[in-house]
C-alpha cells in the first residue's frame, strides 16, 4: 500500500491564500485593524466591533460571545491600548475555527481503491468550478484523476464539466441529461477501479437541503458509492458560498444529516464576502474547513487554515507565518 | 434551531393582554429582540439600525388595543414597517418608447441568471410576447450551452454568438436580429461577476450603453448575507439597476437581503424565484416575504400550494375547516396524500405561522418517511375514530394498529400529534378571526 499525506507545509499553502485573498484585501482594508488602531477604548469600540463581525456574517450569537469575551479579557489585563488586546480577539477567532479544523482527518490514499470525493452543496455555490480545482490540486501531487458527472439534472451540467475534463485532461464519465445520478455514479467507480484511478470526483447536482427527496438522493448515491469501495466516499466535501448568510448553518446541518460531511469548503472569497459562518460551522459541528476557493480558475484553491484565514481576512495581515 | 420573533416578543413581554400604552422599558426589550431576529435573518446591520429606530419611534406610547397582547402590538408594527419598506406596490416590468423591450439579467456568480432568463421568457410568453434569450456569457465553461439546452426546453429562440466574441458585440447583434425578426422582448443573459471586479463591472457598463436596456434586472440569492448591501449598492451606481428577482426562495433562508437591498437602493423587487423549474417564477408580494423574514410562516402560500392541487372550492373550504379546528383525520389523511405531491411536509407545517418551537418539535416527528405510516394507520381506522380521534381508546388503538401492521404506541402518538396540529390551528383561527393577524395573511 501506497501512503501520502494530502497536505502540504504551512507556510506554502500561507502564500497562496494570501495571494488568492489580495482582491478583498485590497478592496476593503480590514476595518477590525483600523479598529483596534485607535489608540484607546472610546465609548463606540465594543459596538462597532460587534457590527464588523455581524458584517463579516458571523451572525449575531458569535459575534456577542467573542465581544463579551474581548471585554473579560482586557478587563482582566487592565489593557488600555486596543493594540495590545488584538491577540486575544485573534486567538478567540482561531480557536473557533480549530475547533473543527482538529477532527480533520489525514487522508490516506491506497494503492488500487480509488480515493472518492463526493461534492455537494445547494444550487449555484461552485460545486462544478470547485472539483476543476480539486482536480487540479491532486494532479499536483502526481496522482490520476477521474471526474464524474453527477449532476444530471441541469442544463448543461455535464457540458460544463465536459469542458473542465479537457481543460485539464481529466476523463469525464457522463451519461445524457435527465439520467439517474446513480447509475452515473455507478459507472464511475467501475471505470475508476477498471483504470486504476487514484482519484474519482463525483459532482452532484446542486439541491436545496429543506428538500427531503432530494437530500434522500443523495444519501442513495453514497451507498451506491459503498457497495463498490466500502470506505467510499473517503471525502464528502461541502461547497458552501462565502456570502451565504445564517442560512449556511442550516445547510451544514442539513447536509451532514444525509451524507455525513467529511470536509467543508468555502468558495467564492475573492469577493468582498468573508465566509463568516465558517465561524458557526466550526462551533456547531465541528466539521473541518478545508479549503476556499479563491476565483475562477482551477488553481485558485488554498487549504484553509485558521490562522491565515483570520490574519488575511479580518486582521488585514500578512502572508503566514 | 430559530423561535420566530413572535414567540421571543411574547417571552419578553408576556402573554396576557392589556389596556395602556407600551412603556418605553417595554419598547427597549422589545427592539433587542426585533434587532436580533432580522440579523438572523440576514438582514443588513446598518440597515437593521434604522428599521429599529423607525419601529422604536412608532412603537414608544402606541395604545395596545384591548384584544391585543403588547408582543402583538409590537409584531403588528414591525410587519407594517417590513411591508412599507419592501414595497407596498408591486411595479411592474417597464415598457420601452420604442420595442423591443430589452431586459438585461445581472449578478453575481451563482445567483440564478440564466435559469431565471428562461423563467422570464417563460412568464412573457405566457401573456402572449414574443421573447427571444441572447447568450451573454462567453466565461463560464458551457454556458451558452446552457442557454441554449433551456432555450429548447422552453421552446424560446436563443441567440448566440459561440465563446469567441465580446459579449458587447453579442447583445448588440442579438438585440439587432430581435428587432429584424420581430422578437419582443429580448432577455440578456451575462456572466456572473463580482461586484469589485472593474474590468467585468465596465464590460456591463459597456453592454448597458450599447443596447439601453428597459430594464436591469439584479439577480440576487435569497441566502445572501450580509455583503448583499455592497453588492446591491455596487451594481447599483454602475448601471442604475431598475429592478431586483429574489432567487431560490424554496429553500429556508430568511431572505433579509432582500429587505437590505431594497432599503439601501430603493430597487423594487419584481419577482421570486421559486425552484429550479422553469416554471418557478411568481410576483412579489410584500406582506408575504415580510412574515418570512420574521420567520412568522406564510399561510397564504399554503393555501396557494394547496390550491395547486386542488381547486379553489376545496382550498377555501380547507382554510375555513382548518382555522374552525374541523379538520379531521380523513381531511389530514386526504392532504397528505395532496401534500406529497406538493413538497415536504415539514415544509408545509413551518408555514403555519407563530407557532415556533412546538412546531418544529412536532414537524421533527412527522417526516416524509414517516407518511407511509401514518396513512396505513389512518386508513386502519373506522370512519368515526377518524371524525373523532378523541374516542380513540386502548381496545381501538390496538386494532387499529393491527390492521396498520405497526404498534399500538404509534398510533397513540399519532393521535397525540394530530391533536396537538389541530390545537394550533384553532387558536390561529381564533386569533384571526379577532383581526389579530397580519394584514395579508387571509
Amino acid at each position: 500500500m501506497v501512503f501520502s499525506r494530502l497536505f502540504r507545509r504551512q507556510t506554502e499553502a500561507d502564500q497562496q491564500l494570501s495571494k488568492g485573498l489580495e482582491k478583498t484585501r485590497r478592496g476593503v482594508f480590514s476595518e477590525i485593524a483600523k479598529l483596534f488602531d485607535r489608540g484607546a477604548f472610546d465609548e463606540d469600540f465594543y459596538d462597532v466591533l460587534e457590527m464588523l463581525l455581524i458584517q463579516a456574517d458571523l451572525g449575531w450569537d458569535i459575534s456577542q460571545q467573542l465581544v463579551e469575551d474581548l471585554k473579560a479579557s482586557v478587563a482582566e489585563h487592565g489593557i488600555t491600548d486596543p493594540q495590545f488586546a488584538k491577540d486575544y480577539l485573534r486567538s478567540d477567532m482561531v480557536r473557533l475555527l480549530e475547533l473543527a479544523t482538529r477532527n480533520r482527518k489525514v487522508k490516506i490514499l491506497q494503492r488500487g481503491v480509488p480515493f472518492v470525493i463526493m461534492v455537494v452543496g445547494v444550487n449555484g455555490v461552485g460545486k462544478t468550478t470547485s472539483i476543476a480545482k480539486l482536480a487540479a490540486y491532486h494532479q499536483r501531487f502526481g496522482r490520476t484523476v477521474m471526474l464524474a458527472a453527477g449532476d444530471t439534472f441541469r442544463a448543461a451540467a455535464i457540458d460544463q464539466l465536459k469542458v473542465w475534463g479537457e481543460r485539464l485532461d481529466v476523463p469525464v464519465i457522463a451519461q445524457t441529461q435527465g439520467s439517474d445520478p446513480g447509475a452515473v455514479v455507478f459507472d464511475a467507480m467501475q471505470a475508476a477501479h477498471n483504470r486504476d484511478i487514484d482519484v474519482l470526483i463525483v459532482d452532484t447536482a446542486g439541491r436545496l437541503h429543506n428538500k427531503s427527496n432530494l437530500m434522500a438522493e443523495l444519501s442513495k448515491i453514497r451507498k451506491i458509492m459503498q457497495r463498490h469501495v466500502e470506505e467510499a466516499p473517503q471525502e464528502v466535501l461541502l461547497v458552501i458560498d462565502a456570502t451565504t448568510g445564517q442560512n449556511g448553518l442550516v445547510q451544514a446541518k442539513e447536509f451532514a444529516k444525509s451524507v455525513d460531511i467529511t470536509d467543508i469548503m468555502i468558495a467564492k472569497l475573492d469577493g468582498t464576502a468573508k465566509g463568516g459562518i465558517a465561524f458557526s460551522v466550526a462551533r456547531e459541528l465541528g466539521t473541518p474547513i478545508s479549503y476556499i476557493g479563491t476565483g475562477e480558475k482551477a488553481t485558485d484553491l488554498a487549504e484553509f487554515h485558521p490562522e491565515s484565514y483570520v490574519d488575511s481576512l479580518f486582521f488585514g495581515e500578512g502572508d503566514g507565518l | 434551531m430559530f423561535e420566530s420573533l413572535s414567540d421571543r416578543l411574547t417571552e419578553t413581554l408576556g402573554k396576557l393582554s392589556r389596556k395602556g400604552r407600551l412603556t418605553e422599558a417595554d419598547v427597549d426589550d422589545a427592539m433587542k429582540e426585533v434587532r436580533r431576529a432580522l440579523l438572523e435573518a440576514d438582514v443588513n446591520f446598518r440597515v437593521v439600525k434604522d428599521f429599529v429606530s423607525a419601529v422604536r419611534e412608532r412603537a414608544v406610547g402606541q395604545d395596545v388595543l384591548k384584544s391585543l397582547t403588547p408582543a402583538q402590538t409590537v409584531i403588528g408594527i414591525v410587519h407594517e414597517e417590513l411591508v412599507r419598506v419592501l414595497g407596498t406596490e408591486r411595479e411592474p416590468l417597464r415598457v420601452p418608447d420604442r420595442p423591443p423591450q430589452i431586459i438585461m439579467l445581472v449578478g453575481l456568480q451563482g445567483s440564478g441568471k440564466t435559469t431565471h432568463a428562461a423563467k422570464l421568457a417563460v412568464h412573457l410568453r405566457k401573456q402572449g410576447r414574443n421573447p427571444i434569450m441572447v447568450a451573454g456569457d462567453v466565461y463560464r465553461p458551457a454556458a451558452v450551452n446552457q442557454l441554449q439546452s433551456l432555450g429548447k426546453q422552453v421552446n424560446v429562440p436563443v441567440y448566440d454568438e459561440g465563446v469567441q466574441k465580446n459579449p458587447v458585440d453579442i447583445a448588440s447583434n442579438g438585440v439587432r436580429f430581435a428587432i429584424e425578426r420581430g422578437y419582443n422582448p429580448v432577455i440578456i443573459d451575462t456572466a456572473g461577476r463580482l461586484q469589485i471586479d472593474e474590468p467585468m463591472m465596465q464590460e456591463l457598463v459597456n453592454v448597458k450603453n450599447k443596447v439601453n436596456p428597459t430594464e436591469i434586472l439584479l439577480v440576487a440569492d435569497a441566502m445572501t448575507g450580509q455583503e448583499a448591501v455592497s453588492v446591491a449598492q455596487s451594481f447599483h451606481d454602475r448601471l442604475g439597476v431598475t429592478g431586483l428577482i429574489l432567487t431560490k426562495m424554496d429553500g429556508d433562508a430568511r431572505g433579509g437581503a432582500a429587505l437590505s437591498i431594497r432599503s439601501v437602493t430603493g430597487v423594487p423587487i419584481k419577482f421570486i424565484g421559486t425552484g429550479e423549474k422553469v416554471d418557478a417564477l411568481e410576483p412579489f408580494f410584500p406582506d408575504r416575504l415580510a412574515q418570512r423574514i420574521l420567520g412568522m410562516g406564510d399561510i397564504q402560500s399554503l393555501v396557494d400550494r394547496a390550491r395547486e392541487q386542488t381547486t379553489e372550492e376545496d382550498a377555501v373550504k380547507l382554510q375555513d375547516k382548518m382555522l374552525k379546528g374541523k379538520f379531521d383525520l380523513d381531511d389530514f389523511l386526504d392532504q397528505l396524500q395532496k401534500i406529497k405531491k406538493m413538497g415536504p411536509i415539514g415544509q408545509l407545517l413551518e408555514m403555519i405561522p407563530g407557532v415556533g418551537q412546538q412546531l418544529k418539535d412536532a414537524k421533527s416527528q412527522i417526516s416524509d418517511d414517516d407518511y407511509k405510516q401514518i396513512e396505513s394507520i389512518i386508513q386502519s381506522m373506522t370512519p368515526l375514530e377518524r371524525k373523532h380521534p378523541e374516542r380513540i381508546d386502548f381496545r381501538r388503538r390496538k386494532r387499529i394498529a393491527a390492521g396498520a401492521g405497526r404498534n399500538p404506541s404509534d398510533v397513540g402518538q399519532l393521535v397525540k400529534q394530530f391533536d396537538e396540529m389541530q390545537r394550533m390551528m384553532k387558536q390561529f383561527g381564533k386569533m384571526a378571526k379577532k383581526g389579530k393577524m397580519p394584514k395579508g395573511l387571509m
